[in-house]
């Protein structure tokens, strides 16, 4: 119990740094931050806009008080307000969040349908056909760039084929059908990339598993080969196959943006790269600050189920 | 124990077993010719060193070898059935049910996120139509009978919680779970100290004797042979090239490498009258023929001044709380420890794993910083010496040949590291250095080219022993130095330390668990327990009366390889578990030391003892 | 050497990598040159490969988008190395406070996913390979640091490493003579992987625009771009997409040769 107490303290005080650390990064900036972001093509802003904006951000305050500030608005949720045209950073990331979250769901499930069993098989028959076939498979897929895979992908199945929409988004509520079959390329051009990263841990990580000596005992106790696979080999094997699986699912968040933009899918995504690019600082730290506690968020989830499932952890 | 047993019909016969091995697409034949056979509560003891095959051989009757890259021949028969012809289904009705084994690692042999009872009840389960509370009372009476304390208390506990030699029951709890008629008991003791050893032994004989059951006990210590089989049969390179009767086997061995397997098998008590260490025979393979070394004049110069002087030596690892850092308890590794040795002396540090031998030897040559306490070499303060000096003064010779050469250097330099650190001499003439070193240390000048890998273990560690000559130092502090090693590389090695010794007039200290080399080696004892010297004294006294409660017990638990004389030992009583870790605020007892003869000192034993 | 280099994932790489750098005297096209009336051309004597969009030479195009690739992600890895590699190091042989406090540096640079942190230094500092180079380094950097550390762990904790301090040796040179050649095998890998990742970092940062800016060639770039033609033009597509994956499967081929070549399971048997 100490154990679990101990990881929750260190992931809140691993947020309150990763926010602190983007509240910061805007001091970073050489030279007045306002004046960098409002700065287009090189011409010099319009000074009563400089400090419109800056009264906006806060800037405006001493440095102690922004920050009190800041935590405070972020303790109520409030991840402030877009330079470009004052919307709530809020409300928009809790419109488009579900959004990135069932993709990433659906790809994340995708893979390890695939993955797992695929990495189980070819390292049972580490020189058969099969394991050989998808070693290569997934060489080949980790290395094409999600966002050519998506490119191909609209290419082949929505303009030379014909059998799926190109892209875009309808809720769920409105048309269950269509918002599917949309979720459908999408989704597995991530699940391309991540299949093979799953295929190819939980193939290593079984080969480390099988030569192991409690494999061995298990034989010798005359326990069938099934259950040997499955509660003596994978359960131990499975482990870093959490691990590196949520380390990615965490990834994807962000991940996802190519992704999001290849497809029209409006995720998190569009609001990010049009904040980027309008350099709508509020918006994109409000994405970040997101993000960020997310995958904070995974990681602990994943210790807390590696606690569960290896005892020696929980010490 | 009688050989009427022989007449009954076989429970195992094998015979013709060959196995071969598929490497590169290329078959190696590993095993050739066996023929034995096993009756119902007969001990086989199946005897060899590493590569030699017996490993092997038992896994192959238990067609636990891959079967594709694997070709067995010959017939298994267990109980009129050829297991050979078996599939893998009817295989494994077999495995754990009537042949059961069990393993030398007691720390990777159990699934490290499986509890203790639910491995035990699993073998009851698969070949038993029991419901999951049977097997669990089932499991529990197995941990009753494997002499598990508190197992109801422990039965959801996980391995890591466990120690090897409680480890090593639960194997054996599991194994024995569905009455087999046959146990394999593969190296069960090797990773075990000795007195857990002993415990183990005895509960192996105890549960055949209750269940009539056959054992099949693979081992390459002679002392354990002697201790528990009735027959034996010797294995070399994948050869039987010996078999018959232990008492035989012991009294009148026929081939060479038997003689030299059993001449090399350290027997305690036999140094009884030599008063100073001596050398090991030696054998020629080829010939056949055995030649004791003379006896030598002693290499212990008791008149000059000490090399080493050590007193009230102590060292704690601290744990510390996790958030707040605090130190919550002590390791008192080491503790109030006093030694003393000379030019051309040997001191023994024995005691069993976590007694703080090690770290013992890793204070004296500075790996350690120490946290209390004084140590003179050759008169100086060791931690004033600078470092470039120290190394001329001590050297070290650590445990596992495999990881104590860089794998970077070739043999030659990593010999001649010290002189390149510290300039001694010029480049050019290093090499001539590392050739002349490894011709001493019994190895061929031209191998000073060659890495690490192409090595064996016991050649490693001669160029281990090499590269801590190169600086001519006074003193070499050797942890367990031929632990790893094979029993003929193992006397080879000790020979030659010897030999270095009445040459240089070195002075060692070697660490070892091993009474038996200990006896052969030393001029004095140190018995460690717990981080304290609880006995110290000249060998002779120590062997002959020991008089610690700990050091009786140790010396008691060593099995003797004289079939004669088996059943006498009997395993000192399960201790509860002791640990050097301590509270924060634990004082440690001021501790007595009684001078039993001259020179035997005695810790007055604690409380604990009585 | 010759051995990491023989496989054929290292004769490629070594040829991509002599092409890209040799592409300023090779005879190209001037990559960034417009030829309004060669728009979409096909292969023709003075440009084997056509003309794109605005009639710029393909070919010349994609040599220096690799070029641009290979330098931004090399420079790169070599700067997270560089960076990476020393702390680990020295973490993992000073221990202590110093150990702590790296280790938990990295661990909050872990929390921004790669791309996030690519996105964020876009917005403060603008795009380009000026903001590019440095960013890819900090994201790789405490890759670098966690196989140094646990690499240094590993080895300071073989016999041989306490045999040289017993020989009296300092630190430098036990960290430069004895740790650090043994724990290069785990690095280089490392290193080749880093490289693979942050070409897909960068080719996809361009593919959104934030990457290396126009007109200079970028791979990622020229894919986004040539979308909108596909159907007419496949080619435009097809070349940069394949010449991208091409470049990681070597990268990521090679990463693997160099595993299996340091595979102690290998080394430890024989």
């Amino acid at each position: 119990m100490g154990w679990f107490l101990r990881r929750i303290a260190q992931s809140i005080v691993m947020l309150w740094v990763v926010i602190s650390l983007v509240f910061l990064s805007i001091h970073f900036v050489p030279g007045d931050p306002v004046e960098l972001l409002l700065a287009q093509d090189g011409a010099t802003p319009d000074p009563a806009m400089v400090e419109v904006v800056r009264g906006q951000l806060g800037l405006d305050r001493p440095l102690h008080e922004q920050y009190v500030k800041k935590l405070g608005d972020l303790l109520r949720f409030d991840l402030g307000k877009s330079i470009v045209d004052e919307s709530s950073v809020g409300k928009e990331v809790a419109r488009r969040l579900p959004r990135t979250l069932e993709l990433i769901a659906a790809a994340g499930l995708l893979s390890l349908l695939i993955g797992l069993p695929a990495g189980v098989l070819a390292a049972l028959r580490p020189a058969s056909l099969f394991s050989r076939m998808a070693n290569l498979a997934s060489g080949t897929a980790q290395s094409i760039p999600v966002f050519v895979i998506g490119t191909l992908f609209v290419i082949t199945f929505a303009q030379l084929l014909g059998w799926l929409p190109a892209g875009g988004f309808v809720a769920f509520e409105r048309d269950p059908a269509k918002h599917l079959l949309l979720l459908i390329m999408p989704a597995t051009t991530i699940a391309v990339g991540l299949s093979a990263i799953v295929f190819r841990i939980t193939r290593a990580s079984m080969l480390d598993v099988l030569p192991l000596d409690f494999i061995r005992t298990a034989r010798a106790k005359g326990v069938p080969r099934r259950r040997v696979i499955l509660q003596h080999a994978l359960r131990n094997a499975l482990m870093p196959v959490i691990t590196v699986f949520a380390l990615q699912l965490g990834g994807l968040l962000a991940g996802t943006v190519l992704v999001e933009t290849v497809f029209n899918w409006p995720g998190l995504s569009g609001m990010l790269v049009s904040g980027v690019n309008a350099r709508d600082y509020p918006v994109v730290t409000g994405v970040i600050v997101v993000v960020a506690a997310f995958y904070i968020g995974l990681n602990l989830l994943v210790d807390i189920l590696y606690g569960l499932t290896d005892p020696r952890v929980r010490k | 124990m009688t050989m009427t047993q022989s007449s009954a019909a076989p429970l195992l016969q094998v015979s013709d077993l060959a196995v071969s091995f598929r490497k590169d697409g290329q078959w190696r034949n590993v095993v050739r010719d066996m023929n034995f056979s096993v009756t119902a509560g007969e001990t086989l003891a199946i005897v060899g060193e590493s590569g030699s095959g017996k490993s092997v051989t038992s896994m192959a009757v238990m067609q636990l070898l891959p079967r594709v890259s694997t070709r067995i021949t010959g017939k298994v028969l267990f109980q009129d059935r050829d297991l050979l012809a078996l599939g893998e289904p009817e295989m494994e009705a077999v495995r754990g049910n009537r042949i059961s084994m069990i393993f030398q690692e007691p720390m990777t042999s159990l699934n490290p996120v499986m509890t203790i009872g639910a491995q035990i009840a699993e073998a009851i389960r698969v070949h038993r139509p029991v419901s999951k509370a049977e097997a669990r009372a089932l499991a529990l009476e197995m941990m009753d009978r494997v002499h598990i304390p508190a197992a109801r208390s422990r039965y959801d506990d996980f391995p890591h919680q466990f120690s090897g030699g409680m480890r090593q029951r639960v194997m054996i709890a599991a194994a024995l779970a569905c009455k087999p008629d046959l146990l394999i008991a593969d190296e069960p003791t090797t990773a075990l100290d000795v007195t857990i050893q002993a415990q183990v032994l005895d509960l192996i004989k105890e549960l055949q004797a209750d269940t009539g059951m056959g054992v099949i006990f693979i081992t390459h210590d002679m002392g354990v042979v002697a201790e528990v089989a009735d027959r034996t049969l010797v294995m070399y390179n994948g050869d039987v090239i010996e078999s018959g009767t232990t008492a035989q086997i012991f009294a009148t061995p026929q081939k060479t490498y038997t003689r030299a397997l059993l001449s090399a098998v350290p027997k305690l008590g036999t140094m009884g009258g030599t008063p100073h260490p001596l050398p090991y025979p030696v054998f020629d393979m080829q010939t056949g023929t055995m030649t004791e070394l003379p006896l030598r004049g002693d290499t212990l110069q008791s008149d000059a001044k000490p090399l080493l002087e050590v007193t009230g030596l102590s060292k704690r690892f601290e744990v510390k709380s996790k958030i707040l850092k605090r130190v919550v308890a002590r390791v008192h590794a080491v503790e109030q420890v006093g030694l003393m040795l000379r030019r051309g002396e040997t001191l023994s540090i024995v005691g069993e794993s976590g007694c703080g031998k090690s770290t013992t030897g890793r204070l004296l040559t500075g790996l350690y910083p120490s946290d209390s306490g004084r140590i003179l070499l050759d008169g100086r303060e060791l931690g004033k010496i600078p470092a470039n000096e120290r190394a001329r003064d001590i050297q070290m010779i650590f445990q596992d040949p495999y990881a104590s050469l860089n794998p970077r250097l070739r043999v030659g330099e990593a010999i001649t590291e010290p002189l390149r650190i510290h300039k001694l001499v010029p480049r050019k003439d290093e090499a001539e250095i590392a050739e002349r070193l490894l011709e001493r240390v019994g190895l061929q000048a031209q191998m000073a080219d060659r890495y690490p890998h192409e090595f064996s273990g016991g050649q490693r560690q001669r160029i281990c022993v090499a590269r801590a000559l190169v600086m001519k130092p006074k003193v070499i502090v050797a942890d367990e130095a031929v632990s790893a090693l094979d029993v003929t590389m193992k006397t080879q090695v000790i020979n030659l330390m010897m030999d270095l010794q009445q040459e240089m007039g070195l002075g060692f200290v070697f660490i070892s668990h091993d009474m038996a080399v200990v006896e052969r080696i030393s001029h004095k004892v140190a018995v460690m327990y717990l981080g304290e010297v609880v006995e110290m004294g000249p060998r002779a006294a120590i062997f002959s009366n020991p008089t610690h409660p700990y050091t009786r017990r140790l010396l008691s638990a060593v099995p003797v390889p004289d079939p004669a004389r088996r059943g006498q030992r009997s395993a000192p009583p399960i201790l509860e578990l002791r640990s050097p870790l301590r509270t924060s605020d634990y004082r440690h007892p001021v501790r007595r030391y009684l001078e039993v003869s001259q020179g035997h000192f005695v810790q007055e034993p604690g409380p604990e003892w009585t | 050497m010759r051995k990491i280099f023989s496989a054929p994932s290292g004769i490629l790489l070594l040829t991509m990598v002599l092409g890209a750098l040799l592409a300023p005297v090779l005879p190209l096209q001037d990559p960034l040159a417009m030829d309004m009336s060669g728009r979409f051309a096909g292969p023709s004597a003075n440009h084997w490969l056509g003309q794109d969009d605005y009639g710029r030479d393909l070919l010349s195009r994609l040599v220096y988008a690799l070029r641009g690739a290979i330098l931004i992600s090399g420079s790169s890895a070599v700067l997270a190395a560089v960076i990476g590699i020393s702390i680990g190091v020295i973490a993992g042989y000073v221990r202590g406070f110093s150990e702590m406090l790296s280790l938990r540096i990295m661990d909050v640079i872990l929390c921004f996913p790669p791309l996030l942190l690519a996105m964020l230094a876009a917005t403060l500092y603008g795009a380009g390979p000026q903001t590019l180079v440095p960013v890819l380094a900090l994201v790789f950097v405490p890759s670098f640091t966690r196989v140094a550390h646990a690499s240094v762990m590993t080895v300071r904790a073989m016999d041989y490493v306490d045999a040289v301090k017993l020989m009296g040796a300092p630190s430098r040179r036990i960290i430069f003579r004895t740790i650090l050649p043994n724990v290069s095998g785990p690095l280089f890998v490392q290193f080749s992987f880093v490289v693979a990742m942050s070409v897909v970092l960068e080719s996809g940062l361009s593919y959104l625009g934030l990457g290396v800016l126009p007109p200079e060639p970028s791979l990622g770039m020229m894919i986004g771009a040539a979308r909108a033609t596909f159907l007419t033009e496949p080619w435009l597509l097809l070349a940069p997409c394949i010449l991208l994956s091409v470049l990681i499967l070597v990268l990521n081929a090679f990463c693997d040769h160099l595993r299996h070549l340091l595979d102690p399971r290998r080394s430890a048997g024989s």
